[in-house]
């Protein structure tokens, strides 16, 4: 079995995941994990699928790609077995007037304490821009990365909240 | 569905209604057996359990199981029918000592429970034993009322309950009615994988 990263990016429309996602139907391509959001007004899906060869996904794909309407790349990746994710799960969320590098200096430091980002969003709108990150950080940290958090925060003249995203198990 | 007040059991008038008085699982006369938990995406998750005699030796014996269950599961604070793979409106729940919980009614059971008010809805993040490597965010009323009946003597009960409790009944009482948490979760990027706690 190929395991393949496919990403597609188009003006958003109505049908874009349907025409995608029928095109890996019938070529028996199994879609596992994905995310599809509008990012600036375009259609983005970042896809994991199980199945035919790459080659193949890509030509069928092409057709979609060759109207100018998407925009499609299609690569064999190596799966990484069962990693388990293991860590504290936290919330840090940043938001301030747009300039250039706030992700860059947030995630360092994130990086810094061991921390795992496994996911991330950011928002511009107007002058107001936003960054969410869900974070695994090794036991302990939390307390002194939220300090150097703030600090960095505070020298790119934005705000930051670093919260516990435990969930109560029922 | 989402957020429904359902109204009280037919027929019954308001002043039936007690709390749990000083029911322990003792009463129920029987010791449980641990039974397997089942997961999703098994049938039983997402059929509405069947109302229950809460007085027949079946639902007495359920009922003693669910506790055994549940107290053998770690850190489990609520089990219902459906998650031992039977389709019935019956759980057990128990936040005790739980650091979130505020009103505590300990380790109780109920059959056929609906909920009659429901107020103070809040977000928070559950995960279930019957989805285990998955977490949602889902909106839970903190401020509850239900409405069951206890096993063994099908004594009426009303339970006002708050916060993690009240999180735990109404995910509880979802079970009983073929749900999980993935049916209410509150989008498309409210869904999560479970983390393995060091």
């Amino acid at each position: 079995m190929n395991e393949l990263a496919i990403t597609v990016i188009g003006r958003d429309r109505p049908g874009i995941v349907a025409d995608v996602a029928e095109v890996l139907s019938r070529l028996g391509a199994n879609l596992t994990d994905s995310t599809m959001t509008r990012l600036g007004g375009h259609f983005a899906m970042t896809l994991i699928c199980v199945g035919p060869a790459a080659a193949e996904v890509e030509a069928a794909l092409a057709p979609l790609a060759a109207e100018g309407r998407l925009l499609a790349t299609v690569r064999a990746v190596t799966p990484d077995g069962e990693t388990a994710l293991r860590g504290e799960p936290y919330v840090m969320a940043v938001h301030g007037a747009d300039r250039m590098g706030i992700v860059a200096a947030m995630t360092r430091v994130l990086a810094d304490f061991g921390g795992n980002v496994t996911d991330l969003s950011t928002r511009l709108t107007g002058a107001l821009y936003v960054v969410v990150a869900e974070v695994d950080l090794p036991p302990g940290v939390a307390g002194e990365l939220a300090g150097r958090l703030e600090r960095v925060a505070a020298e790119l003249g934005v705000e930051v909240t670093l919260r516990p995203a435990d969930p109560d198990l029922l | 569905m989402s957020g429904e007040v359902q109204g009280p059991e037919a027929g019954r008038a308001d002043g039936e209604y007690a709390g749990l008085g000083d029911w322990t699982p003792e009463a129920l006369g029987v010791a449980g057996a641990v039974r397997p938990v089942v997961a999703a995406p098994h049938p039983v998750l997402s059929r509405a359990g069947e109302t229950v005699d809460p007085t027949s030796a079946e639902t007495v014996r359920l009922a003693a199981d669910l506790i055994a269950t549940m107290r053998v599961s770690p850190g489990c604070v609520g089990l219902a029918a459906p998650q031992v793979g039977v389709s019935a409106r019956v759980f057990a729940v128990d936040v005790t000592g739980h650091p979130k919980a505020v009103t505590v009614h300990g380790t109780f059971v109920l059959c056929n429970a609906t909920v009659v008010e429901a107020t103070r809805w809040k977000a928070g993040r559950e995960g279930c034993m019957s989805v285990p490597d998955l977490t949602g965010d889902v909106k839970r009323a903190s401020r509850l009322v239900v409405e069951g009946e206890l096993p063994g003597t099908g004594a009426p009960v009303r339970l006002v309950t708050d916060g993690f409790e009240a999180r735990a009944l109404q995910h509880e009482i979802d079970h009983c009615a073929g749900l999980l948490f993935l049916d209410r979760v509150a989008g498309a990027h409210a869904v999560y994988q479970r983390k393995v706690y060091l």
